[in-house]
């Protein structure tokens, strides 16, 4: 080696150099091994699967206690209050320190008066009363089918549920999670507006009643509709089956069936006063399907007719007894 | 006895007065302060009017206030309609100080400008001697006349185009269509991050979200294109400072032949200056302060001022013609001014409108001549050929008239709640209707109860429509709702018609009562011997609105079983389906 060759390639530069490049192949070797995903399924994104509790919300049932209690009268907050009285008081099914999810049906941009959402004053009186039974906080919660906020602001339960002292939960795609539901026929694995359900220990539907031309009729079990995301359209393919799924997917502690205006057709949107008859009735009870059969018969006015497969289905997987005449309940007059 | 109380080394620190004895607080107050205040104002104003144009937060604010003083607009559609649309008479109080001061507005109000001036000063990497050779006049800032021109003689034909260029129509489109859903996603992963990773309620920085409530990210078609615009405009101060507004601005060119008229201007006092050309090293609108003052193209940024060592430079009412009163060969710096020594070698001090030769001035109109008829009779926009996904918003006025006011601003398509309104591309409004607002129910539909796009459309394009007008309801219910389009069903893929599938979602979601889609009922055995009862549902096209909330809910979702098309329009009697409602838009006009 010349005298040039060496000031060019020294040893120390030639042990840095074989250093350094053994030390990135050796790092690159590393990760490569770490990150390796042979059949392609490790890089696939994990989405987690979860559940509601086991056996919904529901509280302990009653062997005294009626399961309807139905209001009726002018005065909302009072039809509310007996209504709920009559099945045992709020003071059953919210206790001090209760996280209560609501859910109202807000599915449509609608004024109130037109009665394709849940009555705003129903809705303030309930959050009213679950607060007044020590509930810490009180979430509103729907997914609608319009613009959400929109919803919420157009047809005033935004406005009653923040003035009753809830918070309103409007959902982002963000909010959904796959839920799994066990026994589902359909929606055994579906987003599900899953958030608001974090943290919290009691779940009450308040529905209104309504007309619906597919299933007939749109009344507390249909309502939880409202909680699921993705492909909802897909839904109307069966959709006795998939009513059949929510009252399977969510036990309630308590349902309310607004029936303080009745959408008695053109349904479940509506759109005309002269679509909406007064109803003056609210119905509170530990089974949706009691209480949506009394609606079916008593409010919708149908009482010949069959109800709709849904109710049997929902049946035959014990989860009511729609033959709500067999059953206990306790008539008010209110305010 | 007094030093007891200064603090030590205070005198070091201590302001020093300026060389000429005035007091150090005015080189911190200085003019060019007081400008970056007001740009600093006007752009704050500016978004925070972007960000009330959404329902829950617009309260009353006059969210298009700056379309509304942009007197481009006012000018151009008052040329092309003849009428001076709602407010946008408010157009004066730009108009009437650029009259007077010139075009301050370019450098004082302008959001974009403000913007572009912001750029070019943050990733200004030259010394002193190169800014100033890159603030020297050049030829090609004549463009912007020449495109004002071309835009003005549209208008006049009836296809207003300013809206592609106007820095205001411009930057609102940007920010809606680009920018603002870029934030939002930014926002959502924000959000999830607080609440994921560090346990936090994000509910906070809602106020972040330039869209709260909306529940999917919002999307706009050619955003890319919108967004590669203003990464490129922006990026071309890198090259020239203030491209856009030196050479295409026709708002600024509009506002520069105004300036033409303007008593105020920046002065050079002969007897002062030294010809050092520093006055160009920060001159915004690249107009020669140094020589004859190019009135049109000065921004009256004041940096001129600022940054002249003789203080030969001041913003004058009614300058002296120094020309006309000098006595003797300035050139050889023998001339006197009022018995004063001259001493810069120019004795031109401005030049009041826009270098731009008559010529050129015929030419422009010639290209908007021409212009016209290559845009109008692309079939696109006319009777016969148009789109029939070009579904325009509810309130809009017949599609002649419309192309005679829309702006391109979009900001019909910044308040739609659902995300509906899209800006058009070449394929549902031509070239002519590039960015115009039309409506894509693949991403939403058009909410019964709203009528938000004709609240903030600031030319008429979308007329004002009261809920009442767009429901024909009370005092229209003789006139009926306001239809955008007629849906129509496609058996062979619809479920019930075309696969023995129950759905009707379509009816059930159908917001007018009586629907506008009803079901015949059947009974049928399936391919496998099952029985099922089959709703076939069928449009009911008189009572149909067009707003699309079925083809958005169909779950047949790639190309939808039944689908809205702009046939059946009330705004256009040429557009009607049926003999019923033509005789209703008849009564009506």
């Amino acid at each position: 080696m010349d005298e040039r060759d060496h000031a060019r390639l020294t040893r120390r530069y030639l042990l840095q150099q074989a250093a350094g490049v053994a030390l990135g192949a050796g790092a690159a070797g590393l990760l490569a091994w770490k990150l390796h995903d042979p059949d392609g399924e490790r890089g696939k994104p994990k989405r987690p699967e979860l559940t509601l509790p086991h056996g919904g919300y529901v509280i302990e049932p009653s062997k005294v206690l009626p399961v309807l209690g139905v209001a009726t009268g002018q005065s909302i907050p009072a039809l509310v209050r007996a209504a709920i009285d009559a099945v045992g008081g709020v003071g059953r099914f919210v206790q001090h320190g209760d996280v209560v999810v609501i859910k109202p049906n807000v599915a449509f941009e609608r004024a109130a008066p037109l009665g394709a959402t849940t009555n705003p004053e129903v809705l303030g009186a309930l959050v009213h009363l679950v607060r007044e039974a020590g509930a810490r906080e009180v979430r509103v919660v729907d997914n609608p089918i319009e613009n959400a906020e929109a919803c919420f602001v157009r047809s005033g339960v935004q406005k009653a549920a923040l003035e009753a002292g809830a918070s309103v939960w409007l959902p982002t795609p963000k909010d959904f999670e796959t839920l799994h539901v066990a026994g589902a026929t359909w929606i055994a694995r579906w987003p599900f507006f899953f958030r608001p359900f974090v943290g919290a220990n009691k779940v009450i539907g308040v529905s209104p009643v309504k007309d619906h031309n597919l299933c007939r009729a749109s009344m507390t079990t249909k309502n939880w509709y409202g909680l699921l995301g993705g492909r909802r359209n897909q839904f109307h393919q069966d959709i006795h089956g998939i009513i059949a799924d929510l009252a399977l997917m969510m036990r309630p502690t308590l349902v309310l069936l607004d029936g303080t205006r009745v959408l008695f057709r053109s349904g479940p949107t509506g759109g005309s006063l002269s679509d909406v008859r007064p109803g003056n009735t609210v119905v509170a009870s530990t089974d949706s399907l009691a209480a949506d059969a009394y609606g079916w018969h008593e409010l919708l006015e149908r009482r010949d007719e069959e109800l709709p497969a849904y109710f049997a289905k929902s049946a035959a997987r014990g989860l009511g007894n729609p033959d709500w005449k067999s059953q206990s309940i306790k008539r008010v007059q209110a305010g | 006895m007094a030093t007891t109380f200064v603090i030590p080394g205070w005198e070091k620190h201590r302001p020093k007065p300026n060389p000429d004895g005035t007091p150090w607080w005015t080189r911190t107050f200085r003019i060019t302060r007081i400008r970056i205040a007001s740009q600093v104002f006007f752009f704050s104003l500016f978004i925070f009017l972007l960000w009330c144009t959404w329902f829950t937060r617009m309260k009353g604010y006059p969210v298009s206030l700056f379309l509304e003083v942009d007197p481009l607009v006012g000018v151009a559609t008052a040329i092309s309609t003849h009428t001076v649309y709602r407010w946008l008479w408010r157009g004066l109080f730009v108009l009437v100080p650029t009259l007077l001061l010139g075009r301050a507005f370019c450098n004082w109000m302008c959001p974009y400008g403000t913007l572009h001036q912001f750029v070019g000063w943050v990733f200004n990497i030259w010394t002193n001697k190169n800014n100033i050779d890159r603030n020297r006049y050049r030829p090609s800032f004549q463009i912007k006349y020449l495109l004002l021109a071309v835009f003005l003689v549209m208008a006049a034909l009836g296809s207003l185009q300013i809206g592609l260029l106007d820095p205001i129509c411009l930057l609102v489109r940007t920010f809606t269509t680009a920018i603002a859903p870029a934030s939002d996603l930014a926002h959502s992963n924000l959000a999830t991050a607080l609440r994921e990773r560090l346990g936090m309620d994000p509910a906070p920085l809602l106020f972040m979200s330039s869209a709260p409530g909306a529940s999917e990210q919002r999307i706009f078609r050619g955003a890319w294109f919108v967004g590669l615009i203003i990464v490129g405009l922006v990026g071309m101060n890198l090259v020239i400072p203030r491209f856009f507004c030196r050479v295409l601005c026709p708002l600024g060119a509009f506002l520069g032949v105004l300036s033409r008229w303007a008593p105020f201007r920046i002065s050079r006092d002969l007897t002062k200056c030294t010809d050092c050309n520093a006055c160009l090293r920060r001159c915004e609108g690249a107009s020669d302060p140094q020589g004859a003052l190019r009135k049109s193209e000065c921004f009256v940024c004041f940096n001129c001022i600022d940054d002249c060592p003789e203080d030969a430079l001041s913003f004058t009412l009614a300058p002296l013609p120094f020309k006309d009163f000098m006595v003797g060969e300035p050139k050889k710096g023998l001339a006197t001014l009022f018995g004063q020594k001259v001493i810069s070698k120019i004795p031109e001090t401005v030049r009041a409108g826009p270098a731009v030769a008559r010529r050129r001035w015929v030419f422009a109109a010639i290209g908007g001549v021409l212009a016209f008829p290559f845009l109008r009779l692309s079939a696109a926009v006319n009777k016969r050929g148009f789109s029939a996904k070009a579904i325009r918003p509810p309130g809009s006025v017949e599609e002649s008239e419309f192309l005679e006011r829309c702006i391109k601003c979009d900001q019909c398509i910044r308040v739609c709640p659902t995300n509906v309104l899209q800006p058009s591309t070449l394929s549902e409004g031509g070239l002519e209707g590039l960015w115009t607002p039309v409506m894509n129910f693949s991403v939403g539909f058009c909410q019964l109860n709203c009528t938000l796009c004709s609240e903030v459309c600031p030319t008429g394009a979308i007329q004002k429509t009261s809920l009442a007008r767009k429901l024909g309801v009370g005092e229209y219910a003789g006139k009926g709702p306001v239809s955008i389009g007629t849906a129509f069903f496609d058996r062979g893929r619809c479920l019930p018609w075309g696969m023995e599938t129950p759905c009707v979602v379509c009816e059930e979601v159908c917001p007018v009562t009586p629907k506008a889609i009803g079901t015949y009922e059947e009974t049928i055995t399936r391919w496998d011997g099952t029985k099922v009862v089959l709703k076939k549902p069928y449009m009911r096209p008189e009572l149909c609105i067009g707003c699309g909330i079925c083809e958005h809910e169909c779950p047949v979702i790639d190309s939808p079983a039944v689908y809205v098309t702009a046939i059946g329009e009330t705004r256009s009697q040429d557009r009607s389906l049926l003999l019923e409602t033509s005789r209703k838009t008849k009564e009506k006009s």
